[in-house]
């Protein structure tokens, strides 16, 4: 039989293209390389500005996993204790392990906190107000997921009810956004929006600040890696710690090479205490600091205090 | 379906006849970015998911859509630096979505080759026509916005028919003539360049394109530390110019931006550029330059080597 017989054929959708042209695929945003906008100068004349986002989570030992398990949570058959107790140490004794990392090394954080985590444990939340520093909301925990098989109502309380909570508790404004998960619906974004957040940090498309488009109006992008966070590094790709710190410290220099040419950029390390507040692990965030902390051209601001310096040069 | 794809024929990696690459070179040397276009929606092929997750994918759409809104530039300038042409692995409406990258790569002389239209629509389940049809309009889109006729073909995602690498020599010869498509980079089985049977029995060769040392099956499979992924390219390097003694070979980097041009991978990979063109008598070229040389200097006498090889 010759080969290449017995073959059928696809829909015809399949060879069209109706969005082949030139930009992107979707209103979201517009097409931008990086390379070609015009250059930032951070405060004071530096030239990377560094975000160290800590996140403040709590993973449900109940989980639904609606519409999937969210990283990082339940994957034992009920009741997951060996999870849920892992997750809750970072809570417990993992921030104060990394809390003194920060201030060893006089490192302002910002705090992605699930609505809530902050209405569950008061003390923890207070512990972080005290502190002043500023607070993102991260939705309501990590399981309660936006989706695109949400419907719109569900999802516009949902978002609501964590900022709603997180404003109310912590007496902030509360206008940075990360979903758990990272995940979104497609409404998701103008739901931002309309409950008064001015950036989120959901797409990983950039290393700077971009607008992004939405319904009821314009939303920042804030660039936060992904590929550099603790728990990608060490807990899916299963590098090893020396490896987290220099990938940390080569980030770090290259970005810095790359600002004298282009002009300011940004280093964000997304970092979590169930992951770095392990014994094993803190001494790998304060060699982190420690060399971030070194730095003579180094800015370190909350994400909000970055976007607006940003902005004002815009 | 059959149990064995009778795309070349078995040829051991010893006694070969010596290969010399120009001006006396021992390694082919060539470094092939894909740039490639995901689709945020595209419509669902029946036998390969484009993302795991319902639309949006944000993970991984907005990580590829860095790749060039940041990544590109940063690899360009490296290549730049260490003066290697890029080989563009191109899904083709990137040309229609990004011409400003388009532009760049044109700049620099680099090559265009196809790697279909977009990265989110498979070979899988399409008829011969359609697959004829995509295979047309990717050509027919690198020749129009590049002027380049298209010598090589990765289909896109790595998604085959058994009629693939035909279909890509017939549309070209259709187009062009005999003369122009020369090349595939879906065949991970040699080091060096080896011909490959066509059901026109047209002249065609597989040139190495290695997976193992590209980015994303490093970086993103096989989740190695960017310092060991550096390492491992000096490795290859160091046992294929050594081998090359004997013959040469040829090492293939192939590249993503939104992998290898991240702020901490870039580090481990100028290098690996730095050490391996640090080494003379090494040939930095691209894809349609080794095929080129190679079917003018070494068809015949590989041909005929491995017909003197074959066990009756």
């Amino acid at each position: 039989m010759p080969k290449g017989c017995n073959r059928v054929a696809l829909d015809k959708e399949h060879l069209q293209y109706p969005h082949r042209s030139y930009g992107m695929d979707h209103d979201y945003y517009d097409w931008s390389m990086l390379s070609t906008r015009k250059p930032v100068n951070w405060p004071k004349g530096k030239k990377l500005a560094l975000w160290v986002n800590v996140c403040m989570q709590f993973f449900p030992l109940n989980q639904r996993s609606e519409p999937f398990p969210v990283p990082g949570g339940m994957s034992m058959p009920y009741p997951d204790l060996r999870h849920f107790t892992l997750r809750d140490y970072g809570n417990r004794v993992g921030i104060f392990r990394c809390l003194k990392a920060l201030d060893r090394f006089n490192i302002k954080a910002t705090f992605a906190f699930n609505g809530y985590l902050a209405k569950r444990n008061h003390y923890l939340l207070n512990t972080i107000i005290e502190r002043g520093d500023e607070i993102i909301c991260h939705g309501w925990h990590m399981d309660a997921l936006h989706h695109s098989g949400q419907n719109l109502e569900e999802e516009r309380e949902l978002i609501n009810r964590s900022i709603e909570t997180l404003r109310q508790l912590s007496g902030q404004e509360i206008t940075g956004w990360l979903s758990p998960a990272r995940n979104e619906s497609r409404n998701t974004p103008a739901l931002l929006v309309e409950n008064g957040i001015r950036y989120f940090s959901d797409w990983v498309n950039d290393d700077m600040p971009y607008r992004f488009n939405t319904a009821k109006g314009p939303l920042w992008a804030m660039p936060l890696s992904n590929e550099l966070e603790d728990r990608f590094i060490l807990l899916n790709n299963l590098h090893s710690e020396c490896s987290y710190v220099e990938q940390v410290c080569d980030a770090c220099n290259f970005l810095l090479q790359e600002s004298k040419q282009q002009g300011g950029r940004i280093l964000a390390l997304n970092i979590h205490p169930w992951v770095l507040g392990q014994p094993h692990r803190i001494g790998k965030l304060e060699q982190v600091l420690s060399y971030l902390s070194d730095q003579s051209n180094i800015w370190n601001a909350s994400s909000g205090e970055i976007l607006d310096s940003f902005i004002a040069q815009q | 379906m059959q149990e064995d794809p009778k795309l070349y024929d078995y040829w051991p990696y010893q006694n070969r006849p010596k290969i010399t690459w120009p001006r006396g070179a021992r390694v082919a040397f060539w470094v092939a970015p894909n740039i490639e276009y995901y689709e945020l929606d595209p419509p669902t092929n029946p036998h390969r998911k484009a993302w795991p997750g319902p639309c949006p994918f944000l993970p991984g759409y907005s990580i590829r859509d860095y790749g060039n809104r940041v990544g590109h530039m940063r690899q360009m300038q490296l290549l730049d630096k260490y003066g290697v042409r890029g080989s563009i692995s191109l899904s083709t409406a990137l040309c229609d979505h990004h011409p400003e990258i388009i532009a760049q790569c044109k700049e620099r002389n680099w090559e265009f080759f196809s790697h279909g239209i977009y990265n989110t629509r498979y070979t899988y389940g399409m008829s011969e026509q359609q697959e004829r049809d995509m295979i047309k309009d990717s050509i027919e889109t690198i020749y129009r916005h590049t002027g380049q006729k298209c010598a090589g073909y990765l289909a896109p995602a790595l998604s085959h028919s058994e009629l693939t690498l035909d279909l890509f020599a017939e549309v070209s010869t259709e187009l062009f003539g005999d003369e122009i498509a020369l090349y595939t980079c879906d065949l991970f089985h040699d080091d060096q360049p080896t011909p490959v049977h066509l059901r026109s029995g047209r002249r065609f060769i597989s040139v190495p394109y290695s997976l193992e040392m590209n980015d994303t099956i490093a970086y993103a499979v096989h989740k190695v530390e960017p310092r060991r992924y550096g390492q491992m390219l000096k490795d290859n390097f160091d046992r294929l110019y050594q081998e090359s003694e004997e013959s040469g070979t040829v090492m293939c980097i192939p590249t993503h931006n939104y992998q290898v041009s991240c702020p901490h991978r870039l580090k481990a990979f100028e290098e690996a550029l730095e050490y391996i063109l640090g080494h003379s008598e090494i040939w930095v070229t691209t894809g349609r330059e080794i095929a080129t040389y190679f079917m003018a200097n070494y068809y015949d006498s590989t041909m005929a080597d491995i017909d003197a090889k074959r066990v009756q």
